[in-house]
């Protein structure tokens, strides 16, 4: 029972508390470029929310199976100390074939996923919040059960802020005159990130 | 112009990856901190891009044409992987304070980003001139957020305070206040009409989101024209 409590507390962490976008910084490009309309911005959380999610059980396989200190591979070739200096490389190759087998596969089984998610896709690859999630992963030491709910926690959360920012850019940022001229394009919209950063500040005493 | 001097010239003030044209947005907001962490991780970043524009440059007639963006991605992840060994052994602290973002520069856009727009067609040497130019500009640029953000939000300066905790602006060392830190910023070229990839116009200058790594060279036309129309 306790085990199922620290899985609610990782989900609702990473996706309100400490949001991915808003107080980590993890994947601001994809953030600030898909934001401004509110279909596009659909398209890509519901890309991430998919790629975060099996990115991170994938790369958990792949770390036991093959880093980790005693994992079946290290202990085959004696490695006491295990892989874990090749992490970056390899999850940062490993996420991009994904990403790429992924887009193959949806292209040929899933049609209307693929026509919804497919052009986001590629963006994803460069998301730092994937590689980050694959690498918080090992240093958090979670198991296979916490990865899963730390991947949908973490891309809710993008989702949320990517949806948010989206809805509020169509609906007062864009093509508004009343915004004084130096702030016209991203400064009001750092401005706007910034007030839903505070906002999401207030999620801070759900959990102590 | 010595044309490695221009390269310099190029990354610091011409086309600031950071200031002008916008890539590599999640250290800039994540690590500017303090001044110290903002050096850090611009130093860092700076090693890896020389580098990897240098090798990438020197490699670049031996990799497929098909296997460009993985071998790149190789080149890149390795020299990350070395610079975070020597930190973690050498700068125990910086690398407490930067955790996550140092294996992180890998997806930093602007790496990719001078590899593609610049080593894949120049000489060794000038590509490490480039990368050098370009690191110290997003340096620079780390350094001007974190050092606004430290005097005003934690009243010091290399650690050392010079301002009464009672007139901190507290906000601004808190993740919202790198955003607003960010936006004036922004705001302020605006008005002085420095070129940047985000004035006003929005549909030809938009932020450069993760596709952008191939397009930092057209951007900056678009950019610049559209520095001309305002002005």
């Amino acid at each position: 029972m306790k085990s199922l409590v620290d899985l609610l507390l990782i989900a609702i962490k990473y996706s309100l508390v400490s949001n991915v976008v808003l107080s980590q910084f993890l994947g601001i490009c994809a953030f600030l470029g898909v934001s401004k309309k509110v279909d596009s911005s659909k398209g890509m959380g519901g890309a991430v929310i998919f790629v975060i999610t099996l990115a991170s059980i994938v790369t958990h396989i792949i770390y036991i199976v093959f880093m980790k200190a005693t994992s079946p591979l290290c202990k085959a070739l004696g490695l006491k100390d295990g892989l874990d200096y090749l992490n970056t490389i390899v999850f940062i190759l490993v996420i991009a074939a994904l990403v790429q087998f992924i887009e193959m596969f949806m292209k040929k089984n899933m049609k209307g996923l693929y026509d919804a998610l497919g052009i986001y896709l590629p963006l994803i690859t460069t998301n730092c919040a994937v590689l980050g999630v694959a690498l918080n992963n090992v240093t958090f030491q979670y198991n296979m059960a916490e990865c899963i709910v730390y991947g949908i926690g973490i891309s809710v959360g993008f989702a949320l802020a990517l949806l948010l920012m989206a809805q509020i850019r169509e609906n007062i940022v864009e093509g508004n005159d009343k915004i004084p001229h130096s702030f016209q394009g991203s400064p009001i919209v750092l401005v706007t990130a910034s007030l839903m950063a505070i906002a999401f500040c207030g999620f801070q005493g759900l959990i102590r | 112009m010595n044309k490695y001097v221009e390269r310099l010239y190029n990354g610091i003030i011409k086309e600031n990856p950071t200031l002008i044209i916008m890539l590599g947005m999640c250290p800039t907001l994540a690590t500017t901190t303090s001044v110290i962490n903002a050096i850090g991780m611009g130093l860092s970043t700076t090693a890896v891009l020389m580098f990897s524009n240098m090798l990438i440059s020197a490699l670049r007639h031996v990799i497929p044409e098909r296997m460009r963006l993985p071998g790149e991605i190789v080149v890149v992840a390795s020299l990350v992987t070395i610079v975070q060994l020597l930190i973690q052994a050498y700068a125990p602290s910086v690398y407490a304070a930067l955790g996550i973002y140092i294996p992180l520069i890998v997806v930093n856009c602007i790496i990719l980003g001078r590899a593609e727009a610049y080593a894949m067609d120049h000489a060794p040497v000038e590509s490490f001139f480039d990368g050098l130019g370009m690191g110290l500009g997003f340096t620079m640029a780390l350094m001007i957020l974190g050092s606004v953000r430290e005097i005003l939000g934690a009243g010091s300066l290399f650690g050392i305070q010079f301002i009464p905790e009672d007139y901190h602006i507290a906000v601004l060392v808190s993740p919202p206040g790198a955003f607003l830190v960010l936006a004036v910023l922004t705001a302020i070229q605006n008005k002085l009409k420095l070129p940047s990839a985000t004035n006003g116009d929005a549909d030809t200058s938009e932020f450069v989101n993760g596709n952008g790594i191939f397009a930092p060279e057209t951007m900056d036309k678009n950019e610049l024209l559209a520095g001309k129309k305002e002005a």
